[in-house]
């Protein structure tokens, strides 16, 4: 475990949990950011529209809650760039001049969601109603671009383009072609999916919930069925956005793939298992359907499918967690798939929300149910990576700062992300708590 | 002027903008944490919530320009001003956390308890941050932050009395600057009695800073010479611009010409910041790296540059309707 300069970090561990923790809890703040500002732009819209005060009641209640949201996400968001720094200074000596620049314009597309959700929230009384939903729309554009452009980072890390190193300098910088790498692409978009997934779930948890519990009204139907309509039109274009992403992994990280599969030999014909778990270089326990692997990744029932060994040990991710995150991920999205049938058939019969408490039991899940796909998605797309931060060009331990005492400032962060959460949590539920009689319209 | 100045000039136009902004916001939390009781401070904790409400995500955005500018632009400045200055730049993160998400907080809470916990909340880290990166400007002028791969001494790179002397200019700086937005707010708002408070508010800090800065001129010659040298020889015109515009706002606040005072107290922020970035020109790291040799390759720079270019087209009209709204008034609490 030797850095580049030949000194040991003890703590790279915690180093890496840090940012396991920063990114992990981020990342869901951030999913409501892009996603929830169409959410309620689509309630208010619809309240200014048809005349009926619950959608703008919804919009102005939503509207609370994503001000809080967006704070956290800005707080949290700010904490990762602290930490490219404080955790990994060789990453981003090295090559911050080659993966720079997607964040350079991030900050532009963070800079205009700030100054849209401070007019949102603050104009809503004195501003057009057209203006204000447009300027809701614009913080909605801004997030995704946002989201754009950092999974563009994350994308150079998986697919590094855009630099040569001759005699072990980074030379032949090109911004542009680095920004614009292969994975952009395809992670984008499902990040971008995931992102209105997360969002419509969460916001629909609440209200199925009150719902489930007897104290329903149309102000709580009506919340959950638009909010975990948006998520439900997005699940199924997710699976195939997840297809292309799984297909880009096969033909650019083959050992992340063959992670992901708990394949551990090269094969021909390669089987997809379904469950299980990875035992002493096999899956054990596990539906086995013959030649799928080689058929869904490369279109081809014969098709080589690269197996772990293809690397040396040192050089191969933990596979039970890559794996296992990836089933529980796809498992939610063909649940999700199911529930957003179940929805679909009631409102073409009915133009209601199925009747059933499975339905609404269901739903009371689906926000937690999301917020556990997104965060597999992550793992199987991070860990799946390593040993590389950078994809097959540097080691994570030769990224790692070599300052001592690293730990303590994870261990501190812990503790204030535990308050932090503990805090989010209380307010929204208090602000979901104020009587409806209290919303002004 | 080259690629590589000009890209830093932009990067420390970032500082200046969020040292007048943010700054101005993290004063107000620090007037917010000596306000008083929960009654005898309601009327100035109302103040500052209706003026930083709708502004100060916007304002905490220029951090994040300065950062991703210098990564981008100069990766070999950031890495090590990073890694050596861990521990001042990880507590600054933990008061941004807490003062960001606590001032959203306390405006969604209800209950007196749940205001005043998240209000000292934001108040104290109002304090703490501004203060943690004045010890990281005091580190980098001091020449404490080493080029190149190995860290520097994780602890004296900020505990020492020129990182000391620059975190408690930073809140004081920062009181300063909110104590006059402040009476400036007031007087525009109708509420005389918080104008005269905010207005010694601004006398305060305004004496305090004066003598702070005598302070530091000691300070500074024994702790950090050279930063004393640039300061007193190639900076020293912007010294005395700074100078003489603090001294002119005090004047301005007896008058109460806050409108006028607002802009002196920036000028007085802006001279001493560019009067520091003059005096320690054409070094990023003193001694170690030049402006020019942490520099990105020119296609960065460029790229760099040209997204600058293009978000500004979006930002700087987006900005101004923000602020256009803001004095007109027309964003309000609900």
């Amino acid at each position: 475990m030797t850095g580049v300069s030949g000194v040991v970090q003890p703590d790279l561990f915690y180093a890496r949990e840090q940012m396991a923790l920063s990114l992990g809890s981020h990342i869901i703040v951030a999913c409501l950011g892009m996603a929830f500002p169409f959410i309620v732009v689509l309630a208010e819209w619809r309240g200014s529209r048809t005349g009926d005060p619950v959608y703008t009641m919804l919009a102005r209640r939503w509207a609370r809650a994503m001000g809080v949201l967006f704070a956290v996400g800005a707080v949290s968001g700010t904490i990762l760039s602290f930490e490219f720094g404080i955790l990994w200074p060789r990453w981003m000596g090295r090559f911050g001049a080659v993966m720079g620049l997607p964040f350079a314009i991030e900050g532009f597309a963070f800079f205009l969601e700030a100054i849209f959700i401070g007019i949102y929230l603050y104009g809503w009384d004195r501003l057009p109603a057209r203006v204000h939903q447009r300027v809701g729309i614009a913080i909605g554009v801004a997030g995704l671009a946002s989201a754009f452009f950092v999974v563009a980072a994350n994308g150079w890390m998986n697919d590094p383009t855009g630099f040569h190193i001759v005699d072990g300098k980074v030379v032949d910088v090109k911004p542009w072609a680095a920004l614009f790498n292969s994975a952009l692409w395809p992670e984008a978009t499902h990040m971008i999916l995931a992102a209105f997934i997360v969002a419509g779930c969460l916001v629909a948890t609440p209200h199925a919930w009150t719902l489930l519990r007897g104290r329903g009204s149309r102000y709580h139907e009506t919340g959950l069925a638009l909010a975990l309509t948006v998520a439900m039109v997005a699940a199924p274009i997710q699976i195939v956005a997840g297809d292309w992403a799984a297909r880009h992994v096969a033909q650019k990280q083959p050992t992340k793939l063959a992670a992901i599969e708990g394949v551990t030999h090269t094969e021909t014909g390669a089987p997809l298992h379904i469950g299980g778990f990875y035992v002493d270089g096999e899956v054990k326990g596990a539906i086995r359907i013959p030649d799928l692997l080689s058929l869904l990744a490369y279109d081809n029932p014969h098709a080589t499918v690269q197996g772990l060994d293809a690397v040396a040990a040192a050089d191969r991710p933990p596979v039970n967690v890559v794996r296992t995150s990836f089933q529980l991920m796809v498992a939610i999205g063909f649940g999700f798939l199911g529930l957003g049938a179940w929805l679909a058939l009631a409102w073409r019969r009915r133009r209601a929300l199925p009747r059933s408490r499975w339905f609404l039991r269901a739903a009371v899940l689906a926000g937690p149910a999301a917020v556990l796909a997104l965060e597999c998605g992550w793992v199987v797309t991070e860990v799946g990576r390593q040993p590389w931060i950078v994809y097959h060009v540097m080691r994570t331990r030769d990224a790692v700062s070599d300052a001592s005492g690293l730990r303590y400032g994870y261990f501190l962060l812990i503790a204030v992300y535990i308050v932090l959460a503990s805090a989010t949590f209380t307010v929204l539920r208090r602000l979901a708590r104020v009587p409806l009689s209290e919303s002004g319209t | 002027m080259n690629l590589a100045n000009v890209v830093a000039a932009a990067m420390f136009s970032g500082v200046t903008l969020y040292a007048l902004f943010a700054g101005a916001d993290f004063g107000a939390g620090f007037w917010d944490l000596v306000a008083g009781g929960a009654d005898r401070g309601a009327p100035a904790r109302e103040l500052i919530e209706e003026s930083i409400g709708p502004v100060w995500e916007a304002n905490h955005v220029w951090l994040i320009f300065v950062l991703v500018t210098l990564w981008t632009g100069f990766p070999s400045a950031f890495a090590p001003i990073m890694s050596t200055l861990y521990v001042p730049l990880t507590l600054a993160a933990v008061g941004i956390i807490l003062r960001g998400s606590a001032f959203a907080f306390r405006k969604a809470s209800r209950t007196s308890s749940q205001r005043r916990l998240f209000g000292v909340a934001f108040a104290s880290s109002s304090v703490i941050t501004p203060y943690f990166l004045g010890t990281v400007v005091g580190g980098v002028a001091s020449a404490r932050v080493p080029a190149g791969t190995r860290t520097g001494n994780v602890i004296t790179s900020w505990c020492n009395p020129t990182s000391v002397l620059g975190g408690v200019m930073a809140v004081i700086v920062c009181a300063f600057l909110a104590a006059v937005y402040l009476a400036a707010d007031a007087a525009r708002r109708g509420r005389p009695e918080l104008v005269d408070a905010f207005r010694q508010r601004a006398f305060g800090a305004g004496v305090a800073g004066t003598a702070v800065a005598v302070a530091g001129v000691i300070v500074l010659h024994a702790d950090a010479p050279d930063l004393f040298h640039g300061l007193t020889h190639r900076g020293a015109p912007l010294i005395v611009v700074s100078a003489f515009s603090g001294a002119s706002t005090l004047v301005l606040v007896a008058r109460r010409r806050f409108q006028v005072a607002r802009y002196l107290a920036a000028l007085a922020v802006v001279a001493v910041l560019w009067g520091w970035a003059t005096g320690q020109y054409p070094w990023m790291l003193e001694h170690e790296l030049t402006i020019g040799a942490a520099a990105a390759p020119r296609a960065t720079l460029v790229a760099g540059l040209v997204a600058l270019g293009a978000g500004s087209v979006l930002l700087v009209p987006a900005l101004t309707w923000l602020l256009v709204l803001v004095q007109r008034g027309d964003l309000v609490n609900e």
